[in-house]
């Protein structure tokens, strides 16, 4: 049967491994290429890389990062962070993303998913949204969390699928950084909505997250997270190994 | 040395990179007579079946590579890859494959009730127990888990599976006709498992000289 998968989240600057605690105060981690060996030799079943540069310079940087670390990791690779053109797909599947993620620019641009789907296929296309809660309705924020779009959330992510998003990150503004749990009221409404993976992010901080995630939203496919594993504070194998024994099947 | 076939279809560059990591040497080439020489053969391939059978057969390599697999040469397809060496794809309509294994590809939403399509996802290999495992599984053990992101299947093919994954129905995961083997899943993407498929592809005896 097919697993739950658990996925590492490496928010990429000057290129370091950082980590925003609601989007703020970013820490500096560690060797992304490191990382992304270590996660991959211990149980990670994808990885997602999160450019967060602000300057060409710093642009090139992380594509050759990337390229460092699809030569040494045979796991997928989701690249998310600045793709606001068919052209930020190209260079980022070039240099070994096998998924490219889009949030901003799929806001900005609503024909990207489309265009981005019908050339590389919507295997390649996941559409990651950050979404809270704004006076008891989910929108969609933009800028990373900064910016509400007053866009509504279940409807965008519907669109998102028809237009060929093959996977949705669903990024819990209300949860994220908060470590008490993820969204699972968020994350039901949209596996109620589309019927493409769904990958749940914001708010795990402990190994029964998961497990409580999984078992309450069955139709989630994946759990993302960043800090939580950068810090140890949860060992993938033995998160791996609770949720096997919880009958939540997974690659071990 | 391992020829990867290179028709515009796809990302190679894991591909090439796996290959690497396991100490194969590679030539990435849409160049017939690069391809008639090739030791063994890769045929890469993700999107859309129409697209990429149209790309094989505009730059004539479709002849090249049924040719080719005459010869005996060892030749792996991935993923589309493996399912342009069918007969015949349904994906948007009815299309032309390289005939090179027996069987067709079809949508998998019929046949996996209400899961999702497409499968996207590790999933165990479970090798048929009627027939000797393909040389390709040398180092897998039954069970082991590969990375599948596919909406169709090869179907009508029984006599040619070599693995099969569970996705509330059986799918194909893996096939073979002679000399012509293909994955369902991504060896380049499914860890040490996946380099394993590949280290035993590249160990199959060549007839080129």
């Amino acid at each position: 049967m097919i697993t739950k998968r658990i996925i590492p989240c490496l928010d990429v600057k000057d290129g370091r491994v950082v980590k925003g605690v609601n989007f703020a105060g970013l820490r500096d981690v560690n060797s992304p290429v490191e990382l992304a060996k270590y996660y991959s030799d211990n149980g990670a079943d994808e990885l997602v890389f999160y450019d967060i540069a602000a300057s060409a310079a710093e642009r090139a940087l992380f594509t050759d990062i990337l390229t460092e670390t699809a030569k040494e990791v045979f796991i997928p690779l989701t690249v998310g962070g600045g793709i606001n053109s068919l052209s930020d797909f190209e260079r980022v599947l070039a240099c070994g993303a096998d998924k490219v993620s889009v949030n901003t620019g799929a806001i900005k641009n609503p024909d990207l998913i489309y265009a981005a789907a019908r050339k590389y296929g919507s295997q390649c296309v996941v559409l990651s949204a950050d979404i809270k809660r704004v006076d008891g309705v989910f929108r969609v924020f933009a800028k990373g969390g900064r910016e509400n779009t007053g866009i509504e959330a279940l409807e965008w992510l519907r669109r998102a699928e028809q237009n060929g998003a093959g996977e949705i990150v669903v990024n819990s503004i209300d949860t994220d950084g908060v470590k008490q749990g993820f969204d699972l009221e968020m994350l039901e409404q949209v596996c109620n909505t589309v019927n493409v993976p769904v990958i749940a992010s914001g708010g795990a901080g402990c190994v029964q997250d998961f497990v409580t995630l999984f078992q309450s939203v069955p139709g989630v496919d994946a759990g993302l997270a960043a800090s939580v594993f950068h810090f140890g504070e949860i060992k993938i194998p033995s998160l791996k190994q609770s949720l096997h024994e919880q009958g939540i099947i997974v690659r071990l | 040395m391992t020829t990867i076939i290179d028709y515009g279809v796809g990302n190679l560059f894991s591909l090439a990179c796996s290959l690497e990591k396991i100490g194969e040497q590679t030539e990435l080439t849409s160049d017939a007579e690069k391809i008639m020489k090739a030791e063994r053969i890769i045929l890469p391939g993700v999107g859309a079946f129409e697209d990429a059978a149209r790309k094989l057969k505009e730059s004539g390599l479709d002849r090249v590579l049924c040719e080719k697999a005459a010869t005996g040469t060892p030749i792996l397809g991935i993923c589309l890859g493996m399912q342009m060496l069918f007969d015949k794809s349904f994906e948007f309509g009815e299309h032309q494959g390289l005939g090179l294994i027996p069987g067709n590809i079809k949508p998998i939403a019929p046949v996996i009730g209400d899961l999702k399509a497409p499968q996207m996802g590790w999933n165990s290999l479970i090798f048929p127990t009627d027939k000797p495992k393909h040389p390709i599984f040398k180092y897998v053990n039954p069970g082991e888990y590969v990375y599948f992101v596919h909406s169709y299947a090869a179907m009508d093919c029984d006599a040619s599976v070599t693995a099969l994954t569970e996705y509330s129905a059986l799918l194909t995961a893996a096939a073979c006709h002679g000399n012509v083997c293909g994955t369902q899943f991504h060896p380049e993407k499914s860890g040490n498992v996946g380099l394993a498929i590949l280290r035993a592809f590249t160990e199959i005896p060549t007839t080129q000289p």
